[in-house]
């Protein structure tokens, strides 16, 4: 028997009512669950570390000079989302990333939202990931953002929200299948209690999401990588080796005649297709940051010449920034007609003096966040936030408005989770990733679901101590 | 076709995990005849991986003396020498960290494990003897877990030129190492009997000598077994042979030269017998063959491993 501390009921439960009752989706794991032994599931969770570290799927941490490699703590309870929500959810998706491709495609040709006024020009063209080398280039398909991950989290009102589109270089795919591997060798007999929804094509999916990117017919594509020192290097190679192309670093490409080749045994060979797991910064020397030594030379003429295409694009910084967040549902009424299917947050443009007014009168009720802040640093949770952290972002806002938005402190539902106690409810989001070609849209049912460990906390990010669990989606 | 650096890394994979073993296999020996009861000569003995991996000069200006232990654990356990075994196993997982996708889980898992264990055992200050055990067992692990699950696509030749390029450059310099203490004649001599009982029991060739030669240990032997015999895994012929068939298996035409050289050099042992290398010297011919070795690998690097 097990003792599940009960969740607050100031938030949503993916498992429990704050009364103790199990939800519908979960009663199957509940009983499976009182039925295992304490000792039994311990051994498990040993079991379970010990691959991860052989297995090698680890990440470095920035700043740790031992160089030592962590563990991302997995926690064997899973997020189970039941088959009608992920319906749900997979249609908003859709539609929010078919829209985010109309905004690139038309900030780098006609500005049709612009002049239509519903997005001021400023916050585009002076945006700093917005990338003028990109105005006119035509690419096939009209696709930017090729690969997607959006971070969803569910408020305490049991509705799902969008708190960001990531459309830059989102990471996480390679724990959602190695999460869902472990969990299949730990407990196969409770995959043959639930109906619960595939993933491992994804790796498939994406060669031919990459493949279809090129208007080649048989295009040759490789992953590029910073190396084996960055922190997402397990993912990259493991993406490599999955969809059976080349992980390559910048100094293995060449650029000749505005073409991209990279260097063999046998001598070069082109490249067609650059799954890139690099920044636009780092991507070529001659274009942008002259200290990269990470990208390749010339790259950026190759590409806008036609003959290599990037996934994702160059440029697609600018529509996943949070101060061009809060026009998402406008772009979706914009260019498909349509309504939003999924919630955006609701956001406060601090550059908006009525909305810095707000901030700064409610700031003990709102999350602050920096514009290009990323991986939860730089930002204020107000309500637990110290009188000293808080003044801080006074300041901070006081001189740099433009530089923040606020957003009410949203209450990320939780999960039970092993804890050091026992199984205690913690705060967890959701990261689906989204495929987007000329042909279709596609994804695999389930994603990252990260858990911030701490009691209490809602950073999730796994550079700040948080873990993960498989992300499982029932199928009807 | 791959990608040049794949193919350094995968080749330096192969030689650091040889290394490691060779590492442990040359320790043993030194170890074992350094305990003989004429130890006179076991301070010499022991420092001879010193002034094999040319580490001497370092290790003597951070100790005084070269006790056996301090010698061992300089060699087995210290981080601070690139020439350790502990060094190596570190530099196998670093290249296999940066290829991991070229080659199977069951190998990355192997050596991977190999580092994280040892490292564990450095610190724990494990017994060397039992050390160098685990050493030779974690090789044989990642030799089978190469040979049974690792495709013979181009990665696989470039790990095994690394391997055997390692391999003959060990064998070399052990018995040069040892070419002083030949004898004109068969000798009775018991510690020679234990020095040359010592080495083949360290390169595992002990059952193969008297299988081969069905008599008592004599170091003209000795030497013909680890230089000709082309049936002895560790013997300069058979190390020739391997690369030579590694060179020969790997696509496209980069590589002729390399490719000669190893012909030329497997084709001179062949036809070679041991009263000629005596005729020339056992120093100077396995300095020549040192040199010719060193040769191959520059070769080898040129055609293949440096960026186009």
């Amino acid at each position: 028997m097990h003792a599940l501390m009960l969740p607050h009921s100031s938030h949503y439960d993916e498992m429990l009512l704050s009364s103790g009752a199990v939800r519908p989706h979960y009663q199957g794991f509940a009983e499976w669950l009182q039925a295992q032994t304490p000792e039994a599931l311990s051994r498990k969770r040993e079991e379970a570390n010990q691959r991860f570290h052989r297995v090698g799927i680890t990440f470095s941490v920035y700043g740790d000079e031992s160089g030592a490699e962590r563990l991302i703590p997995f926690d064997t309870i899973p997020r189970i989302v039941p088959a009608a929500e992920w319906r749900a959810l997979e249609a908003g998706m859709r539609q929010r990333v078919k829209a985010l491709n109309a905004f690139l495609h038309d900030i780098y040709h006609d500005h049709a939202i612009i002049k239509a006024g519903i997005i001021p020009a400023e916050q585009v063209f002076t945006n700093a990931q917005y990338q003028p080398a990109m105005q006119g280039i035509d690419l096939p398909d009209q696709i930017y953002a090729h690969i997607t991950g959006v971070d969803i989290i569910r408020h305490a009102d049991g509705q799902y929200y969008v708190l960001e589109d990531n459309l830059r270089v989102p990471s996480g795919v390679s724990y959602m299948l190695e999460n869902r591997k472990m969990m299949m060798r730990l407990f196969p007999e409770l995959f043959a209690r639930h109906a619960v929804g595939v993933v491992d094509q994804y790796p498939a999916l994406l060669l031919s999401t990459l493949r279809q990117a090129s208007r080649i017919d048989n295009p040759t594509v490789v992953v590029l990588t910073p190396g084996h020192y960055n922190s997402a290097y397990f993912e990259h190679a493991f993406l490599a080796q999955q969809m059976g192309v080349e992980l390559v670093e910048g100094r293995d490409l060449f650029v000749r005649d505005d073409h991209v080749y990279m260097r063999t045994t046998a001598g070069h060979k082109q490249v067609d297709v650059i799954y890139r797991r690099i920044d636009d910064a780092f991507l070529d020397p001659l274009a942008f940051r002259p200290d990269s030594m990470l990208g390749v030379p010339g790259l950026l003429s190759a590409y806008r010449q036609g003959n290599v295409i990037l996934a994702n694009a160059i440029g697609t910084g600018v529509a996943d920034d949070k101060s061009i967040y809060p026009y998402v549902p406008e772009m979706i009424r914009f260019y498909l007609g349509e309504e939003p299917l999924l919630n955006n947050v609701p956001t406060w443009q601090c550059r908006k003096q009525e909305d810095l007014q707000y901030v700064l009168e409610h700031l003990d009720e709102l999350v602050v966040k920096e514009v290009h802040g990323a991986g939860g640093y730089g930002m204020l949770i107000g309500p637990v936030a110290s009188e000293a952290e808080k003044q801080l972002f006074r300041d901070k806002l006081a001189a740099d408005p433009a530089g923040y938005i606020a957003q009410p402190t949203l209450c990320l539902s939780s999960c039970p989770t092993f804890v050091e106690a026992g199984i205690a409810p913690r705060h967890l989001d959701l990261r689906p990733f989204v495929l987007s070609s000329g042909k279709d849209i596609t994804m695999v049912p389930g994603g990252l679901t990260r858990v911030a460990l701490k009691a209490g906390s809602l950073v999730v990010n796994s550079s700040q101590g948080g873990g993960t669990k498989d992300t499982w989606v029932l199928e009807d | 076709m791959m990608l040049s650096r794949t193919a350094d890394h995968l080749f330096w994979m192969g030689r650091y995990m040889e290394r490691a073993e060779n590492l442990a296999r040359l320790l043993e020996v030194s170890h074992a005849i350094s305990l003989m009861p004429r130890s006179h000569n076991g301070g010499a003995e022991i420092s001879a991986p010193l002034a094999l991996t040319g580490r001497l000069e370092d290790f003597q200006s951070r100790h005084d003396g070269t006790e056996p232990a301090q010698v061992l654990h300089y060699m087995a356990y210290d981080l601070g020498n690139p020439a350790s075994i502990l060094s190596a196993l570190r530099s196998a997982r670093e290249n296999a960290h940066a290829v991991r996708g070229k080659i199977s889980s069951d190998m990355w898992m192997s050596l991977n494990a190999s580092w994280l264990e040892g490292r564990k055992l450095a610190e724990q200050g494990e017994d060397f003897q039992w050390f160098f055990d685990w050493v030779k067992e974690r090789a044989h692990l990642f030799r089978g877990a190469t040979y049974s699950t690792m495709r013979r696509s181009d990665a696989f030749y470039f790990l095994r030129l690394g391997t055997f390029l390692e391999r003959a450059d060990n064998t070399a310099r052990l018995l040069d190492v040892k070419s002083h203490l030949l004898p004109d004649q068969q000798s009775a001599d018991s510690t020679d009997y234990y020095t040359w009982s010592t080495l083949l029991r360290g390169l595992g060739a002990f059952e193969a000598y008297h299988e081969t030669y069905r008599d008592t240990l004599n170091g003209k032997r000795v030497f013909d077994l680890l230089l000709l015999r082309e049936d002895m895994p560790r013997s300069l012929r058979a190390c020739f042979d391997e690369i030579r068939q590694a060179l020969a298996q790997i696509q496209g035409d980069n590589g002729r030269p390399a490719r000669r050289l190893a012909t030329e050099l497997n084709a001179a042992l062949e036809f070679t017998a041991m009263d000629e290398v005596f005729d020339e010297g056992m120093h100077p011919f396995l300095r020549r063959m040192l040199g010719e070795i060193n040769r191959l690998g520059e070769s080898i690097q040129r055609a293949y491993l440096e960026a186009a």
